[in-house]
């Protein structure tokens, strides 16, 4: 059996203060070089989640295991193995494209030349190259997605954690970075993705699980769940299975 | 190193891109230190070469009142406007009020009746002790109507006990001089001569001032040399306006999410974050220092004389700036908002200048006051260039202040990193 990029074992979290289960027992595995999406509604647990395979939070409860290597007993040079793409934008606004690309570059663990070479790239593959130069506080949200989406992959990791990466962007901004994520995946990177988009689901996404209340409720690659539920489709399976009661309330 | 590196370069970008922020750190204590330094100098030539303008409204004819006069005069403190004895107090008090002069005296009608009077019953008293009157007449002493002495009530306390100081000396010279003329007549001699007289009741020693200082140098401390050190002082603590509520940014955009997640410890970005400011606190200091130096003396103020121990100054500033750029990180930390940084900042700053002794000298708070003092960081700060600029230390002879100060300093250090600790980031 091939290692896979996560592998989660009975995880079971709960914030502190809180009286129930955030995540309880949850199972999941993602293939390496996998595109996989973690799709719920809003306060499902897919931030936490998120949160928990990156490091942000610690669990006490069950396993999480990166590329084979259990996260919780690692020392932070095993951050270098993933590269993480928040929902906030999160980079300094004041400096430049090239800028915040030699800082982040230089925290991941880059050499000056390397950092000058994939910010090269990134810039020219990512539409930036015209203002690589100019404060991102000038720029519009989609440029800043982009932005952040560069910080994220400058270092070549293995497994890209997104959460929300498209959101607030227009259709041509989103097209382009659903494109250059396919494109990272075939170079080898697992991309990990959430998102309450369903629709992005079926452009990017080769495996898909449904989260709600903390737990795992359906995990299949995209053609499976098509062909188990095709006549509902995914938004119908989405709705059949949580419900249509408001969450964020 | 190279992780250094770009973070110290990443900070010095975001630092010159924020225009607010460094009109405070630079801009805001150069006024301070200027205008401050102005108002006391006009306060200390107010009081040192300028004459108080004094209304005497002298109502008595003889001579004691007119040597009260002369003596006044003779003080150097005033310059007396002389008042019609006519005019009624209500005149008088109105002149004030136009802020024609901020003091008037009323020398009462038989001032000088009344002085001579008790001056004789003083002498025969004093020959009856001493034998060399027989007359067994005691008599009664006769106190003099007092003078009366109007003072506007913008003046402060220590100006007018220092006026009021004065006026005692010169009615006290008035009553000698009249003893000694009764005592001379009751032995049937003749007036005293001018010149013995002066010689009785005059001051026969001086008052050397010698401000104490261990280099042995006699410069006289002028409010240049006072206010410089404690504005810069003031300044590298207000450096928590920046660099506070940077470090809450980065925790609100999200930069320390993503931070967290690289594989770098958080305490390059703190190091980073100490030598920035650090050495932005050094430049604070050398640009106030030399505008005490090279422009004051352009701007008609006492120039700035710089301690002999230049070594220990460059000491003493990197210790008083690593202490407030500690202070200035702790607040980021801890403050959720950047409206928390700033105005719990901002104002703990001032609340500790205060009772640190930059606002008001330490020596004359209540005791109270005392202990909270050595709580304050700038307390220590202000005593150790102190010891520097007025008393002509080294570094030696102030390290009962630096001591303390680095105390706070690592306890500001350690808070910071048990704050990080709890957030995870190192």
């Amino acid at each position: 059996m091939s290692t896979a990029a996560v592998q989660i074992e009975h995880l079971g979290f709960r914030y502190p203060g809180q009286q129930g289960m955030c995540i309880t027992d949850l199972n999941l595995r993602v293939e390496a070089g996998d595109r996989f999406g973690l799709f719920g509604p809003n306060g499902a647990g897919k931030t936490t989640l998120m949160n928990l395979m990156t490091g942000l939070l610690d669990y006490k409860q069950g396993s999480i295991r990166l590329l084979g290597q259990e996260l919780g007993r690692h020392d932070k040079s095993f951050t270098r193995l993933f590269g993480f793409v928040p929902q906030d934008f999160s980079f300094y606004q004041e400096l430049t494209p090239l800028e915040n690309l030699a800082f982040f570059g230089a925290w991941s663990g880059l050499g000056k030349k390397e950092i000058s070479a994939r910010s090269a790239q990134l810039m020219e593959v990512l539409g930036l190259s015209d203002v690589k130069n100019k404060p991102v506080l000038t720029f519009s949200g989609g440029m800043k997605r982009r932005v952040n989406l560069a910080i994220g992959v400058i270092h070549n990791p293995s497994i890209l954690f997104l959460d929300e990466p498209t959101v607030g962007v227009d259709i041509h901004t989103r097209l382009a970075i659903i494109d250059y994520l396919k494109q990272l995946n075939q170079a080898g990177t697992t991309l990990i993705y959430t998102s309450h988009q369903l629709s992005e689901a079926e452009d990017l996404c080769q495996t898909i699980a449904l989260i709600d209340q903390g737990k795992i409720i359906a995990s299949d690659s995209l053609q499976g769940l098509l062909a188990k539920h095709g006549e509902l489709g995914l938004e119908g399976l989405f709705l059949n299975l949580t419900g249509r009661a408001y969450r964020d309330g | 190193m190279y992780k250094l590196r770009a973070t110290i370069i990443k900070d010095l970008r975001v630092l010159t891109r924020d225009k607010v922020g460094l009109t405070l750190m630079f801009v805001m204590p150069i006024v301070l230190a200027i205008v401050i330094t102005s108002v006391q100098n006009g306060t200390f030539k107010l009081v040192n070469e300028n004459k108080v303008p004094l209304l005497v409204c002298n109502r008595d004819s003889g001579e004691a009142s007119r040597q009260l006069v002369q003596a006044i005069d003779h003080i150097g403190m005033f310059s007396i406007i002389g008042v019609s004895a006519a005019q009624t107090d209500r005149q008088l008090t109105d002149r004030m009020h136009a802020k024609d002069a901020l003091v008037a005296i009323i020398i009462p009608p038989g001032f000088s009746q009344k002085i001579m009077a008790n001056a004789q019953f003083v002498a025969s008293k004093a020959l009856r002790n001493m034998g060399m009157q027989q007359d067994e007449k005691t008599g009664q002493p006769v106190r003099p109507e007092p003078i009366t002495l109007y003072y506007h009530p913008v003046l402060q306390e220590s100006f007018r006990s220092s006026i009021q100081g004065s006026l005692n000396g010169a009615l006290q010279l008035v009553q000698n001089k009249a003893v000694l003329r009764s005592v001379y007549l009751s032995l049937d001699e003749k007036q005293v001569p001018d010149s013995l007289e002066n010689e009785i009741t005059g001051n026969l020693a001086d008052i050397r001032e010698i401000p104490i200082s261990r280099d042995g140098s006699r410069n006289i401390p002028n409010a240049t040399q006072h206010n410089v050190p404690a504005w810069t002082i003031f300044a590298m603590f207000f450096i928590v306006i920046s660099l506070g509520s940077s470090v809450v940014r980065e925790k609100l955009n999200g930069s320390f999410i993503r931070l967290k997640t690289l594989p770098t410890s958080y305490l390059v970005a703190l190091v980073s974050k100490q030598v920035t400011y650090l050495s932005v606190a050094l430049l604070q200091a050398a640009v106030i220092f030399a505008i005490g130096v090279w422009l004051f003396p352009l701007m008609g103020l006492p120039r700035l004389n710089l301690p002999k121990d230049l070594a220990g100054l460059f000491l003493v500033t990197l210790i008083c700036g690593w202490c407030a750029v500690s202070y200035a990180i702790c607040i980021g930390v801890f403050a959720q908002t950047q409206e928390q940084a700033n105005g719990f900042g901002a104002v703990s700053v001032v609340l500790m200048a205060a009772i640190g002794g930059i606002m008001v000298p330490s020596f004359v708070m209540p005791a109270s006051f005392r202990a909270a003092m050595q709580l304050s960081p700038l307390h220590w700060c202000l005593e150790s260039y102190y010891g520097l600029f007025l008393e002509g230390g080294k570094l030696g002879d102030i390290l009962s202040n630096i001591l303390p100060l680095l105390g706070i300093t690592f306890l500001l250090q350690v808070i910071i990193l048990v704050g990080l600790r709890r957030k995870r980031l190192i």
